[in-house]
């Protein structure tokens, strides 16, 4: 019985090809989809109102459309639509679930950077220090700590957000999985359709413990760092 | 407009798609009426006494959790039907059961948080009065922690009928004529990516942006009704 729950080892090869593809695509997302958090999460806060009005547009758009609705209309509408000669998919990918992790992101951000204590933000006004200095060296530090447990969350919600590109033809984890499902009356290898997927999910509940185990080191780092909030 | 874009053509196209994107709200309504009554098992499960039954609630609900609801829907669509000891009743679903049982066992588990959040936060002194009151459990469920609890649940289990929404095209990976199923199925036959996708992201947009909105209206008046 428990045998029967192992793959065969090119099959165990082919989805740890795929895994190395999942990892790139969460690994783009994740740092798109960081910078988009931090900058839209500060632009909320902004003084100027357009900006304001900019980041919550992004915001609305990019949390409303859902991940797989973006990622298809990244894939398939935007090159055509911008003349462009077509959109490589692991691009698309990045791009839709990048943004997407971005707008949710933002927010977590930005309710952080608001639940810092206003005297800090007053002191570096008093002590005269730029907008750019005060955010650099007073708000987001403190914010970090609290921004890191959502944060790592989310990113577990990319990760399994993910699996959506091999729906654009990307070979990771999942879409190996269906190729293995798709030969395995022509193939040499023979599958147990339901271990196959049993395997896979557990690829993926590793992935997301080893995010999850990342994310506890950075907390206890920055706790350390700066203190406990 | 860019030429690449036809009016007419989106006209044509847009009734299909309508009817794609109520397919998926029906989708969605079937689903949170699972996933709210399993949450409450869920939940209720976890914080059984005994290990026996709590552990396996709590690893069942964070293996769910961690995995993606893609890869669970191929799980139920095609490895389902291949378990020999199952009937086929069970393991053969059509493309809409699987995906109301997917979105609802999926968000059933986000749900059970919600619920456990919403009955930690009863205060300590109402289970401590039931007990002095001997109430039965049932009765001290039923009538005091319960009614407590679930009104502070509402406002998160709002945000993930919200975000179900957003994941019920997944449907289509897995047959289901929903909004994203249409748009691929015109890709298909007519060659044109620009206006389905982009009509369907529209619709999407008209539905999900008021729907968050009326989730936050809904988080701003529990958290003054219960101040």
């Amino acid at each position: 019985m428990l045998e029967e729950l192992l793959l065969t080892p090119r099959q165990y090869e082919n989805l740890l090809n795929g895994t190395w593809v999942t990892v790139q695509v969460i690994i783009g997302s994740f740092a798109l989809g960081t910078v988009m958090s931090l900058i839209m999460g500060v632009a909320r806060l902004s003084d100027r109102r357009w900006l304001r009005g900019w980041a919550l547009v992004y915001i609305e758009f990019a949390r409303g459309i859902s991940a797989i609705i973006l990622l298809f209309w990244m894939f398939f509408a935007l090159p055509i639509l911008f003349g462009l000669g077509g959109m490589p998919p692991m691009l698309a990918g990045i791009l839709a679930l990048g943004l997407n992790m971005g707008a949710y992101g933002a927010e977590i951000v930005r309710g952080a950077i608001q639940s810092v204590a206003k005297g800090q933000t007053e002191a570096a006004i008093a002590l005269n220090l730029t907008d750019g200095q005060r955010l650099r060296h007073i708000v987001l530090p403190q914010a970090v700590p609290i921004i890191l447990p959502p944060y790592g969350n989310l990113t577990i919600e990319v990760l399994k957000g993910t699996a959506l590109v091999s729906l654009i033809s990307l070979t990771d984890i999942t879409r190996v999985a269906l190729v293995i499902r798709q030969n395995r009356v022509l193939s040499d290898d023979p599958v147990n359709v339901p271990f196959l997927f049993i395997n896979v999910l557990i690829i993926y509940l590793i992935l997301a413990q080893v995010i999850a185990q990342l994310f506890k080191v950075a907390e206890r780092r920055s706790a350390k760092k700066f203190g406990s909030v | 407009m860019p030429a690449t874009w036809d009016w007419e053509y989106a006209w044509e196209i847009t009734p299909a798609l309508v009817e794609g994107m109520v397919a998926i709200v029906v989708a969605t309504l079937l689903g949170i009426m699972i996933a709210v009554v399993l949450g409450l098992f869920f939940a209720l499960g976890r914080r059984s006494e005994r290990k026996l039954i709590s552990y396996p609630f709590a690893w069942f609900i964070e293996f769910v959790r961690s995995t993606p609801l893609l890869v669970q829907l191929f799980f139920l669509f095609y490895a389902l039907p291949q378990v020999e000891f199952l009937p086929r009743a069970i393991s053969t679903m059509s493309p809409l059961t699987t995906l109301v049982v997917g979105l609802g066992v999926h968000y059933g588990c986000y749900c059970s948080e919600a619920y456990r959040a919403g009955i930690n936060s009863v205060p300590k002194g109402q289970w401590e009065a039931s007990t002095a009151l001997n109430l039965k459990p049932t009765t001290k469920w039923r009538h005091v922690i319960l009614p407590q609890a679930i009104p502070r649940a509402l406002p998160p289990l709002g945000n993930y009928f919200v975000a179900m929404f957003k994941d019920a095209p997944l449907g289509s990976a897995i047959t289901y004529a929903g909004v994203l199923f249409v748009a691929r199925a015109l890709q298909s036959s007519d060659f044109r990516t620009v206006e389905p996708f982009t009509i369907a992201g529209i619709l999407f947009l008209m539905v999900s942006i008021p729907a968050a909105m009326s989730v936050r209206r809904l988080e701003r008046r529990v958290a003054y009704e219960s101040d």
